[in-house]
């Protein structure tokens, strides 16, 4: 489904990513971890076409088409969906609307019908019972006052209202309590599929007792340095970081 | 001094003003010379040169001859959903036979009410062109709501232009609303081309004790339009008067609002919204004057600004020495859209009371990327995305909109302008 080769991508001039290779097939999730600043999120943000990183080497082929080239709309149409590190607040626009606008130029793109409004709102229904988001929130302004619970759950639901192909989970454990993550997990559960993949970027092993991984990355220094099994997360969290680094750092002087 | 001021260009208007309210034409025409119109850097219009575009782009300083209009483009021009009564001017002339007789409202020709205080309102010696205005309309309309009346539909002034030798427009209009009566205005324009004109507004409004006036205005005309306006309403105690003011179009639009708090426990407020692009300049000043204790003021002015259009932000509000208590709040933002667009922004308040409550705000700033591609993230594309945002931005001045067919009017103008229907 999704094939990162040599993927190479900087800021303002400052290389972040350093040749990520990483195969995803269908039905699969994948755990991306990392010590802070390893490039986790910029792999996520670059792969949903966030327009200040520079891909500079590489290439990603989203389910035969080449991901790079499109506007970030386009990726959303084709089927990737990124969960928001820091969901955007969005004063004066109301989250229905928002996501009827969104949920019918995906769907003219996929050559569907456009929803009718009562049509959108049983679906709107039927998809927050999943995420267990409250309808008085979905009423009110695009994520303003939300807390950060509530910030991620909205983008769990927008998940599971596009249906995408392919999810990017940013961090979207951090901050949460244990019930919000049981919540959230639980949702990003229920929408997995044998068609679907999952990306889970996280800092924390804890999202992946809950999301079970089929395949855990490390990422340091811009680069995949370690895969394996769910083994690997926990051994992560019971020795952390140093010794993946020491081990990289030694080898590459 | 500028050429106009030399009385050879506008001596075509004051040779065809009409005889009457001669002691209040004379009063004009002294302020109008003791003042001239604005030189290049008079300090009231520094940033917006409309005495040098009048020279540039008027032919022919004389009044513009009605021109005729039909009851079918009278309908053609309501907007949809509107109910309510409408008087209608061609080239600032009131045409009675084409507008409705309303139901306990007083309409009469200006030139009927010959003892009508015209000018101790919008006061000549504030505006050249208030007192140029005042030296040589030619007629206008009077309006006067009784006492205790509710107006329940609200009445629309709709306005037909076109002046094929850029000729000038001198609508002036005379609004007075008796102790808690209750009504609300709608202005609207409508270019019949998009030829040069110049239209020299006058409105003045007098809010009884207690009454609510609600002034709606749409600024849409052709691209060639020239307007200045000065709209000023006295208030007494416990009345309240809403102005929402939103600007689309135009040539150089410049907007003299002025509210004159009179009463204690009155309630001002003024909103407006610039939604400009090509080379659309407008200039929003607006006054505020408390002058007794326990009165309050708001105002919020949205500006939206693409290609190489200007914006002109200046508000300013004195609180007199015996205003105390007085709230008064103001906040101006703009968003630029391109990198040729200008917005001059300046807050002005002159505070003499020590025991107020005031604040005032302005901001310029461009689109948040991050809120872009957010929206984009979710399949919408960036012209959709952008004008979510845009209309985000002006949604809290089109809430101030109490009627709701004005305000569907009004956010559907900006939606088609901001290119995205959501």
């Amino acid at each position: 489904m999704l094939s990162i080769k040599n993927l190479h991508a900087s800021v303002e001039g400052t290389p972040i990513l350093r040749g990520i290779n990483l195969e995803v097939k269908a039905g699969e999730v994948h755990a991306i971890m990392g010590p802070n600043g390893s490039g986790k999120s910029t792999l996520a943000s670059v792969l949903a076409g966030r327009e200040e990183y520079e891909v500079t080497e590489g290439e990603v082929i989203f389910q035969g088409k080449e991901l790079l080239e499109m506007a970030p709309e386009d990726r959303a149409r084709e089927g990737v969906f990124l969960a928001f590190q820091y969901p955007v607040e969005i004063p004066g626009v109301s989250s229905t609307n928002f996501l009827r606008t969104a949920l019918n130029q995906v769907r003219e793109y996929r050559g569907q019908e456009p929803l009718d409004a009562v049509k959108f709102l049983s679906l709107m229904k039927e998809k927050m019972a999943l995420v267990e988001i409250d309808q008085k929130l979905l009423s009110r302004s695009l994520n303003e006052g939300f807390s950060g619970g509530e910030k991620k759950r909205n983008e769990i639901f927008q998940m599971a209202m596009l249906e995408p192909t392919l999810s990017i989970l940013d961090e979207t454990d951090s901050g949460l309590d244990i019930d919000a993550l049981k919540i959230v997990s639980n949702g990003v559960n229920k929408l997995k599929s044998d068609k679907t993949a999952t990306i889970v970027v996280t800092h924390y092993q804890r999202l992946l007792d809950y999301i079970v991984p089929d395949y855990v990355h490390v990422l340091y220094k811009g680069r995949i340095v370690k895969s394996g099994t769910k083994e690997l997360a926990l051994e992560l969290e019971e020795k952390g970081y140093d010794w993946i680094k020491e081990e990289v750092d030694s080898a590459t002087v | 001094m500028s050429t106009l001021t030399k009385q050879d260009t506008i001596q075509g208007l004051l040779a065809s003003a009409p005889a009457n309210f001669s002691s209040i034409r004379l009063k004009g025409k002294e302020c109008l010379d003791k003042q001239g119109l604005p030189a290049l850097k008079a300090e009231e219009y520094k940033f917006t040169p409309i005495t040098k575009k009048l020279e540039t782009s008027i032919s022919s300083f004389s009044p513009a001859l009605p021109v005729s209009i039909s009851p079918e483009m009278v309908n053609s021009s309501v907007f949809k959903g509107f109910d309510g009564d409408i008087l209608v001017f061609s080239n600032g002339n009131y045409l009675p036979e084409l507008s409705s007789k309303i139901a306990g409202v007083e309409v009469a020709l200006l030139s009927e009410k010959e003892s009508t205080a015209l000018g101790s309102v919008a006061k000549p010696e504030k505006d050249a062109f208030a007192a140029l205005n005042q030296a040589t309309f030619q007629d206008g309309i009077f309006i006067s709501v009784p006492k205790k009346a509710k107006i329940e539909k609200p009445i629309l002034l709709l306005s037909f232009c076109q002046s094929n030798e850029g000729q000038v427009i001198q609508p002036r209009v005379w609004i007075e609303t008796g102790d808690f009566a209750e009504v609300t205005f709608m202005d609207l324009s409508v270019s019949l081309d998009d030829s040069a004109y110049f239209v020299n507004k006058v409105v003045e409004i007098k809010g009884g004790i207690n009454s609510q006036i609600n002034y709606y205005r749409i600024q849409n005309e052709g691209k060639s339009a020239i307007e200045v306006s000065n709209i000023e309403t006295d208030i007494q105690r416990d009345a309240k008067f809403t102005s929402v003011n939103l600007s689309l179009s135009g040539d150089m639009v410049r907007n003299n609002l002025s509210l004159n708090l009179l009463g204690s426990n009155s309630e001002g407020n003024m909103y407006g919204i610039y939604l400009l692009n090509g080379k659309t300049h407008v200039d929003n000043h607006t006054n505020v004057d408390h002058t007794i204790p326990h009165a309050e003021s708001n105002e919020l002015y949205k500006g939206i600004l693409a290609d190489q259009s200007r914006g002109v932000f200046n508000g300013k509000i004195f609180v007199r020495q015996d205003a105390q208590k007085t709230n008064a709040f103001q906040q101006n933002n703009n968003i630029l859209l391109s990198e040729d667009a200008i917005v001059n922004t300046k807050p002005q308040l002159e505070i003499w009371a020590d025991d107020v409550k005031c604040s005032h705000g302005c901001t310029v700033g461009q689109l948040d990327e991050e809120a872009l591609f957010y929206i984009q993230s979710r399949g919408i594309d960036q012209l959709t995305a952008k004008g979510l945002l845009l209309y985000a931005f002006a949604g809290e001045v089109l809430e101030k909109i109490e009627d709701e067919s004005f305000r569907d009017y009004a956010i559907g103008l900006i939606q088609e302008r901001l290119g995205s229907k959501f």
